[in-house]
């Protein structure tokens, strides 16, 4: 069963405007489909619209089908809150583009994380202790103790970012939403979280939506892509398809400008070795 | 459209309550209905055509009275602004520009001076110098300095900071014309909105002094004292007592108005529903 | 945090110290000499010099300063140049006023304002929540004077439940009494306060409600009450403490004047009346008394915000900009 269906997907403002504009698209456990687009394509709001949380002005209608690939799939789209609590984390969660205010600056880092081991692991005392440093561990924190003892803005960005991480896997999700993760961090940096995520995914067997502006990291980490414009899909297909043979111009013009630049993240020779 | 029309809503309308105020002001210096010395009218009189808001304990016409209450409103909020402004964008200025030791020693002063109440301070002028219309105008005159100063510190900090002052001297202007050309421009209409709210507080201040005795001598006209004088037979003549307060309330809810109206115009941006 | 303390505490006792300092040049920088309130017109110059004596202001400036400080630190405060009696006691008695009338609007206030900024944030698009925005807008607006004196046409006059002014002259030894004669002070300088402070809880709370942290934390699972109580409370209230010593500062000065307008015998009504007759020993004491509750607040507001928010924003929270 699919974790994610989209059917005819629709986001308004209160005054009518179309954020995002009937699309359509679904991922398979395991899948790992990348939404590209620039800023107002609608790419996030599609994100928050599939875990329930677009913001109170705008209204989302259409069929969107979210569940863990084993049982019923929920209709998200009019559920209530309080059934919509229940799949948020647990079949999937979501890391945002901003760590530094998407931590909550007056709490320790370990703190925040024994929300959802707590609530999804049922853990406590002592063994939510462990838990906590071994999940920061898993991100590939270094000195997870230190950083667990910390508050958000005494760490780094990449440290935030994994601890970020570390939250929306402590739920145990199906499916993993990335929106934006490395945009905020330095290159450097950014390289070691698509790794992160990459691995990550790969070892618990997650599906992964990950959403971003740049086809250049979007290629490193999915198979399949959805290009967006404008609030509506221009083009779909699977990766190599779509930097081979690009069908809408719009795509064209990101291939050709993501190819301009790819003497660092090589993608000529991924695609091709593919 | 909708979102324009909303703008302007608060500055018409503060600038009907003010004009309305500043009119009878203005009138007040060339004709009053009574002369201020005019007790011929009976003791507490009622409403009538020949006073339009009774008369008060000595016979005298309330309107005319408030009408000087107007004059003296008005009088004391354009000048305490005035010193206020002069005095605190010189000294933000000077602060702004300053670095290091200097620099924080004048903020720990503005925010010792913004501490301490402007009341207070008012009342220990007044008891220096004695009580006057300037001791108010002055005392409060400082106290509005004080704020105004912070904020220019602030401001002119930021424009400071921009990359345009930098290229500016590196092409050789001086500061002086860096000050007038580039600095000044940038705050004024950030300093304007807080003229505008500081004039209604000025007017409070000195009602206030007046109405505990440390304001103007008699026969002082003040809103504050007319209401001090009115409270003592308030049952026989509320209107002497509601009169008065509520030009006040009016006159800083213009103000008010008008600073928001000003705020919106000037940086749309800032308009997180306050 | 035992450091930081030690610190604040060291701080505490210097900025007193500078205070005193600063309050004994202040008032040595007034015109006239303070001798002059005990004289009239046309005074002999020996009669001059024995005011003056009794004053101190013959001694060098040096001695006074002395004999300031050894007598703000006994508490000393001098003798009253009107009524000839000691300072100390006398503002020792207006306290008991003063105090319960400032801590009781201040916390009532509170209590209003807080669940009521947060009602107008979270349900601000409903027509009550834009009523209670355009109130609290209006409530910054009214001299606090005029409110008591509304209230007292309403509540003392009209309809005659509480008194219209005064205290028992027994002070607290009659309760009930004093606490009637409280209501309406109380009442007046609460509706004013809980107008600004309105103001701050619902921008306070706006911000958490738009902030990504709460987001978070539903995405994680929890419910909306949840999230709120975990994260948006201690974010809400450290911007809202910052400002609660400024808010109390605002609130002795409305005491101040809502002394007078019902008749209290507390110490703002006592600072009016000294500042009047240019009675300087009591303005010095009165002066200093305020500063020290001043200093001695703001240092636990200080201490309270650093429990709750560890970044130690040291800034008096950015108002009237």
């Amino acid at each position: 069963m699919k974790i994610v269906d989209v059917q005819d997907l629709t986001v308004q403002t209160s005054e009518a405007s179309k954020v995002v504009n009937g699309i359509s698209f679904s991922i398979e456990p395991g899948e790992r489909l990348g939404l590209i687009g620039e800023s107002g394509s609608g790419k996030s709001m599609t994100a928050l619209a599939v875990m329930g949380l677009l913001p109170a002005e705008l209204k989302a209608s259409g069929n969107l089908l979210l569940g863990n690939g084993k049982d019923a799939p929920m209709q998200v789209i009019g559920a209530s809150e309080k059934s919509l609590n229940e799949i948020r984390g647990s079949v999937a969660s979501i890391v945002f583009q901003e760590p530094l205010t998407a931590l909550d600056p007056l709490m320790k880092i370990g703190r925040q994380l024994s929300e959802p081991l707590r609530r999804w692991q049922g853990l406590k005392g002592d063994a939510l202790q462990e838990a906590i440093i071994s999940a920061l561990a898993e991100v590939r924190i270094r000195k997870p103790e230190r950083i667990a003892g910390s508050y958000p803005y005494e760490i780094s960005g990449g440290e935030r970012q994994r601890a970020a991480i570390a939250m929306a896997l402590a739920c145990e999700p199906s499916l993993l939403i990335a929106d934006e993760p490395t945009t905020a961090l330095d290159v450097t940096v950014q390289a070691e979280i698509l790794d992160l995520l990459d691995a990550v995914v790969a070892e618990r067997g997650m599906s992964l939506l990950f959403i971003s502006h740049d086809l250049a990291v979007v290629s490193r980490i999915t198979d399949h892509v959805l290009v967006m414009k404008d609030g509506s899909v221009v083009e779909s297909g699977s990766l190599r398809n779509i930097l081979h043979s690009p069908n809408h111009p719009y795509t064209r013009d990101l291939v050709s400008s993501a190819k301009e630049l790819d003497d660092a993240l090589d993608i000529a020779k991924k695609s091709g070795g593919n | 459209m909708n979102t324009k029309k909303q703008r302007s809503l608060p500055l018409i309308v503060g600038c009907t309550l003010v004009g309305f105020i500043v009119l009878m002001a203005l009138l007040s210096i060339f004709w009053t209905p009574y002369s201020v010395g005019d007790m011929s009218g009976s003791r507490l009189g009622p409403l009538s055509s020949h006073h339009w808001l009774g008369t008060d304990k000595l016979g005298r016409d309330l309107l005319s009275r408030v009408m000087i209450g107007a004059r003296i409103a008005i009088t004391v909020g354009f000048g305490a602004v005035f010193i206020g402004a002069v005095l605190g964008v010189t000294l933000g200025l000077i602060a702004g520009f300053a670095q290091r030791w200097v620099d924080e020693s004048f903020s720990a002063m503005f925010d010792i001076l913004i501490a301490f109440p402007t009341l207070l301070l008012a009342m220990l002028i007044v008891a220096a110098r004695g009580a006057s219309l300037t001791s108010a105008i002055v005392a409060i005159g400082i106290g509005i300095s004080a704020i105004v100063a912070r904020l220019t510190r602030l401001l002119v900090k930021r424009v400071l900071a921009k990359d345009f002052i930098t290229a500016s001297r590196a092409s050789g202007t001086s500061w002086a014309r860096i000050i007038f050309i580039h600095v000044l421009p940038n705050i004024w209409t950030t300093l304007i909105v807080t003229f505008a709210l500081q004039f209604g507080f000025a007017g409070l201040t000195e009602a206030s002094l007046s109405y505990l005795g440390l304001g103007a001598p008699p026969p002082n006209a003040s809103w504050g004292s007319l209401l001090q004088e009115a409270q003592a037979t308030v049952l026989i003549s509320p209107v002497a007592a509601i009169a008065p307060g509520l030009l006040l309330v009016c006159l800083v809810i213009g103000m008010n108005l008008i600073a928001d109206g000003l705020r919106d115009i000037a940086d749309p941006t800032l308009r997180r529903s306050r | 945090m035992l450091k930081y303390l030690t610190r604040r505490i060291i701080v505490l006792l210097i900025s007193l110290f500078a205070a005193s300092s600063s309050l004994f040049i202040l008032l040595r920088l007034l015109p006239g000499d303070p001798a002059n309130a005990l004289l009239t017109v046309g005074a002999t110059p020996q009669q001059v010099a024995a005011a003056r004596h009794t004053v101190g202001s013959d001694l060098p400036l040096f001695e006074q300063y002395f004999h300031w400080l050894r007598d703000l630190s006994t508490f000393h405060f001098g003798t009253s140049l009107i009524g000839n009696v000691p300072v100390g006691p006398e503002i020792n008695s207006r306290l008991s006023v003063t105090v319960p009338l400032t801590l009781i609007s201040f916390f009532v206030t509170i209590t209003i304002a807080v669940p009521l900024g947060f009602i107008a944030a979270y349900k601000g698009k409903t027509w009550y929540g834009t009523i209670l925005n355009s109130i609290s807008q209006l409530g910054i607006a009214i001299p606090v004077f005029w409110v008591g004196v509304i209230l007292i046409l309403i509540f003392a006059l009209r309809f005659m439940i509480f008194p219209a002014g005064g205290f028992p002259p027994t002070g607290w030894n009659d309760p009930g009494q004093a606490v009637r004669a409280l209501v309406l002070p109380v009442s007046t300088i609460t509706l004013v306060m809980s107008a600004s402070l309105t103001r701050y809880v619902r921008s306070a709370t706006l911000d958490v409600l738009n902030s990504d942290y709460l987001r978070t934390s539903r995405s994680l699972g929890s419910s909306f009450m949840q999230a709120m109580w975990r994260h948006g409370i201690r974010n809400a209230a450290s911007p809202v403490i910052s400002i609660l010593g400024m808010e109390l500062a605002t609130t002795f000065i409305g005491a101040v004047v809502v002394e007078s307008v019902f008749a209290l015998p507390g110490l703002g009504s006592l600072l009016v009346q000294a500042i009047g007759q240019r009675d300087y020993p009591i303005i010095q004491g009165i002066l200093f008394v305020s500063t020290m509750a001043v200093l001695v607040i703001g240092f636990l507001v200080d201490l309270a915000q650093r429990l709750i928010d560890p970044r130690m924003s040291k800034s008096l929270a950015g108002q009237n900009a």
